[in-house]
């Protein structure tokens, strides 16, 4: 990886920091204990189960939000500010600047997710007062959190490349809400007929499926995740994450800085 | 065998010296810092985008190395899309460029020029050593020479007590200042200014001037774009100017101002104006105890001896040359003028 992309993914990483952005983590940490204490005394049971549902699904929507307005103004907001033009007139290449924003972000919501992780499984011993084996999946689904932020990283990134931060966030947002529906979609796209069903289930193909990356009921329900489907959601969000960047940097390459 | 030169230096180790550049080649001399080859841009406008509006008409323009070149325009006249194209922020519809020597769609070359946008705006969470080290990361200098440097040019552009204080909290003048640290902190050799004395005060435009020259002194050649004449008019070698996108002329500056108008000014100190002077039907200025007077040049000889039987205390005689100002103003009503006779 090229040194500048570090640099580049560094300063993303510390305008997140600088401007306050992990200050929700105070809120998550407050919404997970009260939860938290509150499941304590009204469950019989299933505290384990609530909580865990509950904690991750916290997680998945915090650095969604988080994902979605931070991506969506990577790009804009340099280009708006012309803060772009200082970094673009020296030996910087456009692929690197939208590679090491992408990191840069990423980092940043790794870094959230790690502490927000320590939240749930604190949530977690306060309710369960024990680990039990089969909590080890819960970290399966926050790595599978992290690969949806992932993608949702890098399709802010395309979407924020050619259009205005407010639309961006609309197409961003309703893709995460179509792609959590994937496996549905698919389903409905076989039922078409004739050629109706292969544009819909190309369509169908065509957004994330973030429903096979999310585990959180099976995780809850203390059930295993198996190596496969782990190996695949990997390969499958990395090279969608790899298509949108590439289309971001395809279409950031071509455009003029007015 | 070696040869011995004129100079009683050896051949090979003067061909060594000429290839570390401590001494000028013809060919070096030659060299210029920027060619621009018909670089020209037309943007697509209205709801559809096809209606076309050029921005800038086909440019041809060279700057030689180590002079400082005043790219002169009113505002929109399309400075700082050149500018923008030869950064690499804006694509050209046509034409090329070269870039001390390299094609300036080399990222390389970037290594080697620094940039100061119009009005810059920088990250605001930064401080002032912060910016510039991150500025210094990606334009390639070492990390054991980035910290000197930095408080170098810290110095030069007199942020050193605010090197600490995030630029949010900077005022207009304190950013431009720190734009002219990040332009010229990797030691470019060629730096490029957009409107380099916009939102200083009188003190820091000096400071500015100064430094430029400074750079000069240096070796470096400075390519700015302004609208304000009399800076260029202190600071430049050669401008050209620019009006609607299209290049209106381009010469020395004393070429430029060098054309005499056939007039004198003279200034003398004396009471009142004497009637023989305004025989002369001069254009008499008071200012005080001082007079300054416009007279034909061939009335010189005349309006001195006038002065003389006065017992007046002649100050000064000068003739009048174009000012760039004046020379600006014809160039553009010149346009104007042939634009209405076409139309």
């Amino acid at each position: 990886m090229s040194a500048r992309i570090l640099y580049i993914a560094s300063n993303t990483f510390r305008e997140a920091v600088r401007d306050r952005v992990l200050y929700n983590l105070i809120a998550f940490a407050l919404l997970l204990s009260g939860a938290a204490i509150f499941v304590g005394q009204i469950s019989i049971e299933i505290e384990r189960l609530v909580v865990v549902n509950l904690g991750l699904t916290a997680v998945s929507l915090f650095g969604i939000v988080i994902a979605i307005f931070i991506g969506i103004g990577l790009v804009s907001k340099e280009i708006e500010k012309r803060t772009l033009y200082t970094v673009l007139s020296r030996p910087v290449r456009r692929w690197e600047f939208i590679v090491g924003k992408f990191f840069g972000l990423a980092g940043t919501l790794v870094v959230n997710t790690f502490f927000m992780a320590i939240g749930v499984f604190a949530a977690l011993l306060y309710v369960a007062h024990k680990f039990s084996k089969p909590d080890a999946f819960i970290l399966v689904a926050l790595y599978f959190i992290v690969l949806e932020f992932l993608i949702i990283c890098s399709l802010a990134l395309l979407f924020s490349s050619f259009s205005t931060p407010l639309l961006s966030a609309v197409f961003a947002f309703s893709l995460f809400v179509i792609g959590s529906f994937a496996d549905d979609l698919r389903a409905f796209a076989a039922l078409a007929p004739g050629v109706a069903r292969w544009f819909a289930t190309a369509a169908a193909y065509l957004v994330p499926n973030f429903s096979s990356l999310n585990v959180i009921s099976a995780v809850a329900h203390q059930q295993p995740v198996g190596l496969q489907l782990i190996l695949q959601n990997t390969l499958y969000a990395l090279f969608y994450t790899a298509m949108a960047l590439s289309g971001a940097v395809l279409i950031f390459e071509r455009r003029n800085l007015k | 065998m070696t040869l011995v030169t004129a100079g009683g230096v050896t051949a090979p180790f003067s061909l060594l010296i000429i290839i570390l550049g401590h001494t000028s080649s013809p060919l070096l001399d030659t060299m210029a810092a920027i060619e621009i080859l018909g670089l020209e841009k037309t943007y697509m406008v209205g709801f559809w985008r096809k209606r076309p509006k050029r921005a800038l008409l086909p440019l041809h323009l060279s700057v030689e190395e180590g002079e400082i070149f005043g790219f002169l325009g009113p505002n929109g006249a399309g400075k700082t899309t050149t500018l923008k194209m030869l950064m690499g922020l804006v694509f050209p519809t046509a034409g090329s460029a070269r870039i001390l020597g390299q094609e300036w769609t080399n990222p390389e070359v970037k290594a080697r020029i620094g940039f100061l946008p119009e009005q810059p705006y920088f990250y605001d969470y930064l401080t002032a050593r912060e910016l510039l080290d991150y500025y210094g990361q990606l334009s390639g200098v070492p990390a054991k020479d980035r910290k000197r440097r930095i408080e170098e040019v810290l110095d030069q552009v007199g942020l050193t007590d605010s090197k600490g204080i995030q630029l949010r909290k900077f005022s207009k003048g304190m950013l431009q200042r720190a734009g002219i640290a990040q332009a010229i902190l990797h030691n470019p050799k060629l730096i490029f200014f957009d409107e380099p004395m916009s939102g200083l005060d009188p003190l820091g435009r000096r400071e500015v001037r100064d430094l430029i020259e400074q750079l000069k002194l240096q070796g470096k050649t400075v390519f700015f774009s302004t609208h304000i004449l009399s800076d260029a008019e202190a600071l430049c070698d050669r401008v050209a100017i620019i009006h609607k996108g299209e290049l209106r002329g381009t010469g020395a500056i004393e070429e430029l101002t060098s054309s005499v108008q056939g007039k004198v000014e003279v200034v003398w100190q004396g009471p009142q104006i004497p009637a023989s002077m305004k025989a002369l039907s001069a254009e008499c200025h008071v200012s005080g105890e001082t007079v300054r007077a416009v007279i034909a040049e061939s009335q010189q000889d005349a309006a001195i001896d006038a002065l003389r039987r006065e017992r007046r205390r002649l100050i000064s005689v000068t003739p009048l040359r174009t000012s760039l100002e004046q020379y600006f103003v014809e160039k553009l009503q010149h346009s104007e003028t042939t634009a209405g006779t076409i139309a």
